[in-house]
């Protein structure tokens, strides 16, 4: 079933020729999957044809329904891992990338198609929410970043920037303030680098731009104006809504309550819109973007290696797991093997890093349930271990930069690596046996928790949810299994598995997890003995890398769930689309969900258990 | 399911046992250790079951070696020079791209002069990677491990560090960096042995060629000479 690579046909040929006489690399078109060969034999080889490096391009926007629809349905991908946009400025589209998978596990599949970057925010695209619901924030997301709109789309606004927010500032021809140079190293650090503050160059010079007409003391719009627009729309009297609660008769105000951006609940600063009957959630809308700093547009602008410690501050609870999405990105595109010990001692720290996020997390789940800082300390404490070591391995507790294109920064001393098995082997086990003689039992716990938030395992699907949250819902999916990488498929471990969908199994599952990271730990730790001590960097190291042109989704289980990078080089020192699918982002799609028919003090426990981290969130 | 509230008693005892062991620990070490190990390394032990927080002011954690904050430069004390050759590594691999440098021109004969005239490092934009101390292939840049700059006054004057500021004797480096010092010192020996081998093969080099040129002369005459030994391979 499988085809044999398609080959660029020989007019095209010439063409890649003289591209490469420009110096432009030579596009090889996508192999074909025997699931996208399918695809293609059900619609016709006219509007579905193998795109560039991956996937399958859908020629034509307008039946992208019909085509997701069949994939759905079909094909049984059921859940749309990742959306997202590129701007090809040359050619004047703007391509939409989508990656949908089996929940059976796998690789996923890719499908794109291009929209003229003229008609993107006047004709736009059929939007997928009908079929996916999770894609809603991630289309709104390239809405926002990339302006292309979605017909259909139940609230499409912007999500990370504010509205009136003036141009798209993932496009190719978007220049931020203080704008230097398309691509770093900057050309004016060495040799003549005089410093200069950005602060003192003048900000309203070229670079910075404002709509025509604009006068910033007439400027007296309310950003929140479309927020609460469409909270008032679907107030009970105006009919049936989407949402499963029913007012019970009672006739009481509606109450609209900001909860956040400057709240301790709300784990940093996420803003909960929340619409009240009495004390009970009608609805729910997030505002996120506080702490936006457009991740993807600096690391577009970074070299691959400046890069690696920007990931590091995605999640910033996780550090490692963060680097190895990406560094294992990077390796596919440089097709390098990191070296056996570099190997096993990313898996050692990963895995660490799991413990740690596990204790943090439910630490503060317990500091939402009112139990402040008791519980959190004693797991904080235990935390604090694994960043001491992270610290005299890596030189950072939490911005650990320590993952290198084929290998590992720094080697491990075996008094390191004697201090991590104490901490596997003795004081952890014990930590978390603790932990649960304290909070699995109380009385006060399971009332706050069991069946609160509950969200089915059809509902966790379709919304795109991963990582423990997924998992509590009764569906055994993690990357780690499904689509193995790294060394994951060396070792013996279980991937935990609960059937409440409730905050309470949220918790528990987070337990189970840990225990788990420390049977690997353990088999990791006897196997990096057979290694060879120092060879931590596979080939010369290097910080100029010359990345083949080509595309990439790599992606890696951490501690909130499936977190992808997709990446495309165009052969040169630096990315040419870069786009980070964060975990934490794509959970909160399922907030409203979990929250509307809950008490207010409930959000914020169910807040607590998706576990988000606002900078992976905001990015 | 047991009676209700056996599960809260359960999780008491657990805060129990944390309360005495907190003074335990403590106890303990005033009994034995008090003036023998510093606090902080203990409290900083996975052993330890007790406090784990030290009082910061007064007392500081105990920084690995590893351990980075912001860049400082070099200077070699032997010689009384900066060991930076303003070859720009550092400003290139620099992620926030915080690093400035000027380099030095021969007002002669307007080649560049192997030492930066100006050094900038905005510490306000550095974000502690330890790319440029990683990168640099001369050892001049170096992680430091005071993180204490806080300034309460004006960026452009407390925060932007140039030269003067930067630089640093190797001794203030071998005292927090010991092993990194004793590989750098290894290196210096192992390059030096190297240039001297090299040396000498260049005078062996030298002596063969002189002895071909006047064995070539005199080939007439003696055409069954032996050709001279070659020179001993230089010692790594």
């Amino acid at each position: 079933m499988a085809e044999a690579t398609t080959t660029v046909p020989p007019a095209a040929k010439t063409a890649a020729r003289a591209e490469k006489a420009e110096k432009k690399p030579v596009v090889t078109l996508a192999t074909l999957t025997p699931e996208m060969a399918s695809l293609q034999q059900h619609f016709g080889a006219d509007l579905i044809q193998p795109a560039p490096y991956e996937g399958v391009l859908i020629t034509d926007p307008a039946r992208l329904t019909e085509v997701t629809n069949f994939l759905h349905d079909e094909l049984h991908l059921e859940s749309l891992t990742s959306a997202t946009a590129v701007d090809f400025i040359k050619e004047g589209y703007i391509e939409l990338v989508y990656h949908a998978q089996h929940i059976t596990g796998g690789a996923p599949l890719c499908f794109k198609t291009r929209v003229s970057r003229k008609d993107a925010d006047t004709v736009g695209l059929p939007s997928l929410t009908p079929i996916y619901p999770g894609v809603e924030f991630q289309e709104r997301e390239i809405y926002d970043l990339y302006g292309v709109r979605f017909n259909g789309h139940p609230d499409l606004r912007r999500i990370l920037l504010w509205e009136g927010f003036n141009g798209y500032p993932m496009r190719k021809d978007w220049h931020e303030a203080y704008y230097a140079q398309d691509t770093k190293p900057y050309d004016t650090r060495w040799p003549a680098g005089n410093h200069k503050l950005d602060e003192e160059r003048v900000p309203w010079a070229d670079n910075v731009n404002y709509p025509p007409n604009f006068n910033p003391a007439e400027y007296t719009r309310n950003p929140d104006e479309g927020l609460y627009d469409t909270m008032y729309k679907e107030a009970p009297e105006q009919g049936p809504t989407d949402t499963p609660y029913q007012n019970t008769g009672i006739k009481t105000d509606e109450l609209i309550v900001n909860m956040g951006p400057q709240h301790p609940s709300t784990h940093g600063v996420l803003r909960m819109v929340v619409k009240l009957d009495g004390e009970t959630i009608t609805d729910l809308k997030l505002v996120l973007g506080y702490l936006h700093r457009n991740h993807e547009k600096i690391a577009e602008r970074n070299t691959w290696l400046h890069n690696i410690p920007y990931t590091d501050r995605l999640d910033y609870i996780t550090g490692m797991p963060n680097e190895l999405g990406y560094v294992l990105g990077v390796e596919k595109l440089l097709k390098i093997k990191p070296t056996e010990r570099a190997d096993y001692l990313r898996v050692i720290m990963c895995e660490l890093t799991r413990v740690a996020s596990h204790f943090w997390s439910i630490g503060f789940l317990l500091n939402d349930l009112g139990a402040f800082y008791t519980p959190a300390l004693y797991f904080i404490t235990e935390r604090e271990f694994v960043m001491d070591l992270f610290d005299e391995i890596t030189g950072s507790r939490m911005m650990n930069n320590y993952m290198r294109f084929g290998g590992v920064a720094r080697d491990v001393t075996p008094e390191q690596l004697d201090k991590i098995r104490v901490l596997v082997n003795e004081r952890f086990p014990r930590a978390i046996d603790e932990m649960e003689r304290l909070l699995s039992d109380n009385e006060i716990v399971r009332m706050r928790t069991i069946g609160v938030g509950y969200l089915s395992a059809e509902r966790c699907v379709a919304y795109s949810v991963t990582g423990p949250v997924l998992r509590a819902s009764g569906v055994p999916y993690d990357l780690r299994r499904a689509d193995p990488y790294s060394l994951y498929d060396r070792f013996d471990f279980d991937v935990p598995v609960l059937y409440g969908g409730d905050v309470y199994d949220r918790y528990r599952v987070r337990v189970l997890e840990m225990r788990q990271s420390l049977r690997i730990l353990e088999q990791a730790l006897a196997q990096i003995e057979q290694t060879k001590v120092g060879d931590i960097q596979a080939g010369k190291k290097a910080y100029i890398h010359r990345v083949p042109a080509g595309e990439v989704y790599s992606r890696v289980e951490t501690p909130k769930g499936e977190l992808g990078f997709y990446m495309i080089s165009d052969g040169g020192q630096n990315a040419y689309r870069y786009h980070v699918r964060s975990a934490s982002f794509i959970n909160l799609g399922a907030l409203k969900e979990m929250t509307v028919g809950m008490k207010v003090a409930d959000a914020v426990v169910i807040l607590g258990s998706l576990d988000i981290v606002l900078g992976e969130v905001d990015r | 399911m047991s009676l209700l509230g056996t599960g809260i008693l359960k999780g008491l005892g657990v805060t129990l046992k944390h309360f005495i062991q907190t003074y335990a620990e403590d106890f303990k070490y005033i009994g034995k250790k008090a003036g023998i190990e510093p606090r902080p390394l203990r409290r900083q032990n996975p052993a330890n079951h007790g406090m784990v927080t030290v009082e910061y002011p007064r007392e500081h954690m105990v920084m690995p070696e590893n351990f980075r904050y912001i860049p400082f430069l070099v200077k070699d004390s032997a010689t009384g020079e900066d060991k930076c050759t303003s070859c720009g590594i550092c400003a290139k691999v620099c992620p926030p791209q915080c690093i400035w440098i000027v380099r030095t021109e021969d007002p002669v004969t307007k080649r560049p002069v192997p030492a930066p005239k100006e050094f900038h490092i905005d510490t306000s934009v550095c974000m502690n990677c330890g790319f440029c101390a990683e990168f640099c292939p001369f050892d001049a840049i170096k992680m430091d491990h005071n993180y204490e700059i806080t300034s309460m006054s004006n960026r452009q004057t407390e925060l932007v560090f140039d030269k003067d500021r930067l630089m640093m004797p190797d001794t203030y480096h071998a005292g927090i960096h010991p092993a990194d010092w004793a590989r750098e010192l290894e290196d210096k020996k192992a390059d030096e042995a190297k240039k001297k081998a090299a040396a000498e093969a260049k005078v062996a080099a030298d002596a063969k060629k002189a002895a071909a040129a006047a064995t070539g002369a005199s080939a007439a005459a003696t055409k069954t000479a032996p050709p001279p030994k070659p020179p001993a391979p230089p010692a790594q």
